[in-house]
């Protein structure tokens, strides 16, 4: 673990010491220890099962499953968002505590997917509703591709500055009548 | 002194929302319970969250188009809802399988019969409150997809069947693996058999919660292990044989009263038996053709026709109205787990069930919701 | 019980009522009803003891813009005998409305809400005939038509 932390921290001379600003400490603490919502909407929703389970276990990054927003900070949104599931969508992700972030997983929250054209029920991309930071392609995306998308979403974390989440304006522009 | 209490105490029924996101759901499924303090009085459920219009985005593409569509009705079981569409075409075209292709479509189908089961089974445990099991019916479906993947290049949705036969041969080193997996996953079986379903307290939540009738199964048309489990033997399979099944040794359990531990014991045991049909069909596979000789563009002559599959969900079925054209006029899947979400309230309401036996019954009917949105 | 054996036994109870279609590839009964007699062709299926068409399969709809009908057609199953028939309604595609089978199969409930969502058909003696797939504030436009016009249908993200 030492090993790890010369990026973050600096060692003082006599030891036992850590020493650097607030904001690398608690960008740290949080990507390390991204809670997400178990919000399997559809396909996508197995290959997220299939990465918490045994093999590709996401416990092991920290990252842990709860079933109420209030105790999460990250929306992993897997699968096909509908123009009837969409409300439910937008009131989970206003009743998520900042910081939170948001993670499009698969083809069909990014943009639509395999229901682009000639579908008359589907939003085409959850980010049409509320910010991603993350976009993952893949029908359903690998396991892998799940991982990496999260060691992206932790980048992100770790270059974030404190007055950032301290208000979240990225909601998108409400579209023109 | 109890009863004089409860006469003069005010109750009132309430509703709760067990809404689209919620962990017991398996998926966006809403269940509006109308509820008298603990108990369930009424569920009705609310659908149409994943309603993705799969009918009529098959209006606007090709036939060989539609089959990957096919792969996120029941995403779970991807594989043989590929082999229902994929029959569903052939009747209409009257093409004749050749035997290789079969055999591929029946080892690959049972794999993805075990490999859904092993969801269903560590899912069942999940909603009881056991944990372990999903993890561990994971790990193990984990190797068939392996298989999956060396075949077809996919895990999930697989887009493997086409119409008239299979896609890909077995690699080199197919059928040692498979065997492997057979060989490793037998003992594993009867360790969880102990492990779950041996387990007094899970068999405790199971038993006597969301019973079925056999009349009401049947009036209702619920199929595959909903509707075994309540005692009717019935699996076309076995019934109305396709493809090389009937070459194949295999049984079919069958439950007694119809609640969910009968139905959680079918699909176990049907885990074996898919077991012993990979292993027949591994060594019974001829070699020959993947694909029956049919037109590079598919256009089925004008006609109707309705093709029944057992899917590890129940029966999937396809009604294609073709006129001729390379894009069918009207596809309907019928599916079963739409039927079987509406027969939830048969088997919740007026029964005293609690709240977590509501959730208990929802998942012993092993939706998902991919097949009852379309 | 072989097809011919099915509609000979139809055509004893009820003659005239009811039309054979010949669809290919032959291998479904198919039956038009007609307005009248059409609960009690369903309930003679489900109750007589050499049909027993006791196991709703599916119900469906299709629409026919140039002939002006949309199709209900109705597929029913035999547990007991094991075989099969089709059932067809036509209904006007101005003003579609067919007496529901509900009441004689509880198992067509929720497909009939489905034709009546997504197509707009109405049926008569339905028990509970409201939207069951698409969102409340759904307009009514019937998206299983032939003339349905994505770009008349432009959706709003919610607010």
């Amino acid at each position: 673990m030492i090993q790890r932390l010369p990026d973050v921290t600096c060692r003082v001379p006599g030891g036992g010491v850590f020493l650097n600003t607030v904001e690398k400490f608690l960008n740290w603490s949080r990507e390390s220890s991204l809670w997400y919502l178990t919000f399997g909407l559809a396909c996508c929703a197995i290959e997220m099962m299939a990465t918490a389970a045994s093999r590709w276990d996401m416990d092991r990054l920290g990252m842990f499953y709860r079933g109420t927003p209030r105790q999460c900070d990250l929306m992993l949104v897997t699968g096909t968002v509908t123009h009837k599931m969409a409300p439910a969508v937008k009131r989970l992700y206003e009743q998520m505590a900042e910081p939170r972030y948001v993670v499009a997983v698969g083809s069909c929250a990014t943009a639509g997917g395999p229901y682009h054209y000639n579908s008359y029920s589907v939003v085409q991309g959850v980010d049409q509703i509320i910010p991603v930071d993350v976009y993952i392609p893949g029908c359903p995306p690998r396991p892998e591709a799940l991982l990496e998308g999260c060691m992206k979403l932790r980048e992100k974390i770790k270059k974030q500055h404190l007055k950032e989440w301290a208000s979240d304006t990225r909601m998108p522009e409400e579209p023109k009548a | 002194m109890e009863t004089a209490v409860l006469d003069r105490l005010h109750t009132e029924e309430f509703l709760v929302n067990m809404g689209p996101q919620h962990p017991a759901t398996h998926g966006v499924l809403r269940l509006i319970l109308k509820m008298d303090g603990e108990q369930v009085i009424s569920v009705t459920p609310d659908i149409g969250f994943l309603h993705r219009n799969f009918e009529k985005i098959c209006e606007n593409r090709t036939y060989p188009q539609i089959m990957p569509y096919t792969d996120r009705l029941d995403y779970v079981a991807a594989m043989t809802n590929n082999w229902a569409y994929a029959r569903t075409v052939e009747a209409l075209m009257k093409v004749e399988v050749p035997k290789r292709a079969e055999y591929l479509r029946v080892i690959f189908g049972e794999l993805q019969r075990i490999a859904s089961h092993l969801v269903f089974w560590g899912c069942m445990g999940g909603d009881t409150g056991a944990v372990s099991p999903f993890l561990y019916g994971l790990r193990e479906r984990e190797r068939i997809l392996d298989l999956f993947e060396m075949t077809c290049g996919a895990r999930l949705t697989v887009n493997y069947y086409r119409i008239g036969g299979v896609s890909k041969d077995l690699p080199a080193g197919f059928h040692e693996k498979a065997k492997a997996f057979v060989k490793y996953f037998k003992p594993k079986l009867k360790e969880y058999a102990e492990l779950l379903s041996g387990n007094v307290i899970f068999q405790k939540r199971m038993k006597g919660i969301g019973n079925l009738s056999q009349n009401a199964a049947l009036a209702l048309a619920v199929s595959g292990p909903v509707l075994r489990g309540s005692g009717i033997r019935w699996d076309l399979r076995k019934d109305e044989p396709y493809s090389v099944y009937p070459e194949l040794q295999f049984e079919v359990p069958v439950g007694e009263r119809g609640d969910a531990w009968d139905r959680y014991l079918v699909r176990f045991k049907e885990m074996e038996q898919s077991l012993q049909i990979v292993e027949q069909a591994l060594d019974q596979i001829p070699p020959g053709d993947l694909l029956a000789k049919i037109p590079k563009v598919l256009r089925p002559p004008k006609g109707e026709v309705y093709v029944r599959t057992e899917c590890p969900r129940g029966e999937l079925g396809f009604y294609l109205v073709s006129d001729g054209s390379t894009k069918p006029y009207r596809i309907k899947c019928r599916s079963s787990c739409f039927v079987h979400v509406s027969a939830l309230p048969e088997m919740l309401d007026h029964k005293g069930h609690l709240i977590a036996d509501a959730v208990v019954t929802l998942g012993s009917i092993d939706i998902v919701l991919g097949e009852v949105d379309r | 019980m072989t097809k011919e054996d099915i509609l000979a036994r139809l055509k004893n109870q009820f003659a005239g009522t009811f039309e054979v279609q010949d669809i290919p590839p032959g291998t479904e009964t198919t039956v038009k009803l007609s307005p009248g007699k059409a609960r009690e062709i369903a309930e003679y299926l489900r109750d007589d003891s050499y049909l027993r068409f006791e196991v709703p399969l599916c119900a469906s709809g299709v629409d026919y813009p140039p002939e002006n009908k949309i199709e209900v057609v109705y597929h029913l199953f035999s547990l007991a005998h094991r075989h099969y028939i089709t059932l067809k309604y036509y209904a006007n595609r101005a003003n579609p409305v067919v007496p529901s089978m509900t009441p004689v199969w509880a198992g067509f409930n929720w497909h009939e809400r489905e034709i009546f969502d997504l197509l707009g058909v109405k049926f008569e003696g339905h028990p509970d005939l409201r939207r069951i797939l698409l969102p409340e504030d759904w307009l009514a436009v019937y998206p299983l038509r032939k003339d349905f016009a994505y770009e008349t249908y432009v959706p709003m993200p919610p607010k």
